[in-house]
């Protein structure tokens, strides 16, 4: 059975890069390379470090910036869910954001920051925020009524009904917030690094699309795509370790 | 009074947003050591009056007296058993019945040990280190009983604490409430909208009417239980004659 | 929030944060910041102009056109996807990948293949509509009342009254849902795809006005984009909310 599990994915591998691969090979375009050299140009480009040393200055801004929301913005969002004050404030604001294109800020972040890497966190930021926030403000608010009234039944504190009801029961939540953060992290890096900063992976696609290299180009784009959905999917299951369905209590 | 009251609840009632009246006007005195039941159809507004009693809501008019102190909380005196279990999902069964105990801060070894003594009494030796998820519904609330009993409230109030677990469970579970009762020496405010669960269990029937909920009669049923196994009693005269009663006053609330 | 013993509505906050915003700029505490009244004055004397019509004109159709394509096709594909198993496992861990990938690093793809223009944003808009669309359709499909199919089977249903009369009708809570996030990321996918390729509506606006640091006129038009995202995603939002409360009774 272990076996059985890895066959549809391994058909579903197939089909779809057999597809991009004759998709390649009539060609639908000259701009369009076919699976095999995109593969091919992946290696050349891992084998002589250009894609690894791309990847240390991405990287580098995406954690940076991942880290801060993951503190200030869960920080705020259980504030926000904790006190009505703070809620009244801010929830309007972080609505409209959560819905709103932030990626159209990029351009002035450029142009007040540069291209450094300030530029690029604040990118980062600036994208990932509002879920995150918005996340954790969902987690606490959705607290189950029933477990607060018991904490209160059984003479809990205010403190006691935060600290061991409204946290373990919004950690679900709130880590999802951090992993849906993340997947718009890589959006806001990949748009970073093209707009405005010729570094990092950002620069090897915009590079090798200037130069015609297409395979490279696409190797670059593959494997950032590989990258997001491979550390978004390990986010995952770590979310359904620490927090499976059924001890959730949703 | 068969015996002397230590719940008294005086015009007690409740009003939502102004407009919504759930209770009016409930004045009731509940005997110490006994099992009270409030029974009516939905809508009644019994869970509000065992919530108000509980201190959980604040009633909008009139006052709740236990103990000779007028409840304005929660109070330590009270434990409740909750409809819907109201169990820790992350928390095992130990944790769980030791909950209580946990808030009023008292040390892991010590609440651990009279949890382990009310899980081994409610029947559930050997589920310690279970989650709630992994337990049927009537193990579920023997957890949350437990849970109660743990905290050595001198009442219980439970909230139609039978009404998610299937019948046969529920019989079983009414069976050993009693024995459990008699040992205990608890007083119980009993919520339930099953009127053979009401006759079986109680030494008082509270019968409300819906909407707003009033006072409309209170029966004491003289079943006499000594002695007797609980087939014998759903076959006494005076259980049946009592549920007769009751369903003949309940009828006319229904639509 | 309560001021004066009565209850103040939450959007009032906004108000404030308009107040706050009018003081900083007023202080000159950054250049970036001008006073929210000349932001608004910018905003009156913008809007009427014949280039921001013709970049909004732009930017609608290609909004439109996208999401008519990611409509069309996602609905469709998520009910066969739900409904027959190979599709369903052929696809399925696609989908899953490409609904939190960073499709913004595929705009330079699209840009090589496709070309600069129109086309490529119409496509940017379905690639970041169409995969939370094709999922969520699924989840509604697959979570259809069984006993409501049962039902209709044992009174004669054919399989197409079947699919209009039970499956979509049950599913359309969670397809709404789809929908509305999907609209919330096509509003993105114009942004950021004009934003990449710098020449197109609303996008080159955002750069011609943060290069020539006219910020007055860049703040008007964030506000007149994240209003039009919000509302969007609000309308959609309303008839979600129609619709559940006639689903309530499931």
């Amino acid at each position: 059975m272990a076996q059985q599990r890895f066959v549809w994915p391994l058909i579903s591998f197939v089909f779809v890069f057999g597809l991009w691969e004759l998709a390649g090979r009539w060609p639908i375009s000259l701009a369009f390379p076919p699976f095999s050299k995109t593969a091919l140009a992946l290696l050349r480009m891992t084998v002589d470090g250009s894609l690894p040393k791309a990847y240390l200055s991405t990287l580098q801004p995406l954690v940076i910036g991942i880290v801060l929301c993951g503190i200030a913005g869960i920080g705020f969002g259980i504030g926000m869910g904790l006190s009505r004050t703070i809620e009244w404030f801010s929830l309007p604001i972080f609505i409209i954001l959560q819905a709103a294109p932030m990626a159209a800020i990029i351009p002035l972040i450029t142009y007040i920051y540069g291209i450094g890497l300030t530029a690029k966190v604040l990118a980062v930021v600036v994208l990932a925020a509002p879920v995150v926030v918005m996340n954790s403000y969902k987690g606490i608010r959705n607290t189950n009524a029933s477990l607060v009234q018991m904490c209160r039944a059984f003479l809990g504190t205010r403190r006691q009904e935060v600290v061991k009801i409204i946290l373990p029961h919004a950690g679900a939540l709130i880590f999802a917030g951090l992993r849906l953060g993340l997947a718009m992290g890589f959006i806001g890096i990949v748009i970073a690094e093209l707009m405005i900063t010729p570094t990092g992976i950002g620069d090897l696609i915009s590079y090798h699309s200037s130069v015609a290299d297409y395979p490279e180009m696409f190797a670059a784009i593959f494997s950032i795509i590989a990258l997001a959905a491979l550390a978004i999917h390990g986010l995952e299951r770590l979310e359904r370790k620490l927090f499976p369905p059924e001890i959730r209590g949703a | 009074m068969p015996a002397e009251a230590i719940v008294e609840v005086r015009g007690a009632g409740k009003s939502y947003d102004g407009t919504v009246e759930a209770l009016r006007d409930v004045s009731l005195a509940l005997p110490q050591g006994g099992l009270s039941t409030l029974l009516g159809p939905s809508g009644c507004g019994k869970t509000t009056l065992l919530k108000i009693i509980a201190g959980l809501i604040p009633p909008s008019a009139g006052e709740v007296w236990v103990k000779g102190k007028k409840v304005d909380g929660p109070g330590p005196e009270r434990a409740f058993v909750f409809q819907d279990f109201a169990l820790l999902p992350w928390a095992t069964v130990l944790r769980n019945v030791a909950f209580g105990l946990e808030l009023r801060g008292v040390t892991p070894e010590q609440r651990h040990d009279i949890a382990r003594g009310y899980i081994e009494k409610v029947g559930l030796k050997g589920f310690e280190t279970s989650y709630p998820h992994q337990l049927s519904g009537g193990m579920r609330q023997r957890v949350g009983l437990a849970r109660a009993l743990a905290v050595d409230a001198d009442i219980i109030l439970m909230d139609e604490p039978f009404s998610s677990v299937d019948e046969q469970t529920r019989r079983k579970f009414q069976e050993e409430l009693l024995d459990l009762l008699k040992i205990e020496r608890k007083t119980v405010i009993f919520v339930t909208h099953s009127i053979e669960e009401a006759a079986y269990l109680s030494d008082q029937i509270v019968l409300l009417s819906p909407r707003p909920g009033t006072v409309s009669r209170i029966i004491h049923p003289a079943i006499e239980r000594g002695g007797k196994n609980p087939d014998e009693i759903r076959r006494d005269k005076n259980y049946l004659d009592v549920v007769d009663e009751i369903w003949q006053i309940l009828k006319r609330y229904v639509v | 929030m309560v001021l004066f013993g009565k209850r103040v509505p939450i959007v009032f906050s906004l108000v404030i944060w308009f107040v706050v915003w009018e003081l900083i700029g007023r202080a000159k505490l950054s250049t970036i910041v001008p006073p929210f009244s000349d932001v608004v004055a910018a905003g009156m004397t913008i809007l009427p102009t014949e280039k921001f019509s013709a970049a909004a004109a732009i930017s609608l159709r290609s909004f439109a056109l996208g999401m008519a394509l990611a409509l069309g096709i996602g609905i469709p594909l998520g009910v066969a996807m739900a409904r027959v198993a190979g599709v369903g496992k052929l696809l399925g861990m696609w989908v899953n990948i490409f609904v939190s990938a960073p499709i913004s690093a595929l705009v330079p793809i699209l840009m090589a293949v496709i070309g600069v223009g129109e086309a490529t944003v119409v496509v940017t808009v379905f690639l970041f509509a169409v995969f939370v669309i094709i999922l969520d359709t699924q989840v509604g499909v697959r979570q259809a009342d069984r006993s409501l199919v049962e039902m209709a089977r044992c009174f004669g249903a054919a399989p197409y009254q079947i699919y209009a009369k039970i499956l979509l009708l049950s599913a359309l809570p969670e397809i709404l849902a789809g929908v509305r996030l999907g609209v919330i990321r096509g509003v993105k996918g114009v942004v950021i795809g004009q934003l990449l390729i710098a020449l197109l509506g609303v996008g080159e606006l955002f750069e011609l006005y943060s290069k020539n640091f006219l910020m007055e006129e860049f703040w008007a038009l964030v506000i007149v984009v994240f209003m039009f995202a919000f509302l969007l995603s609000e309308a959609v939002a309303f008839v979600e909310r129609r619709i559940e409360y006639y689903a309530g009774a499931r």
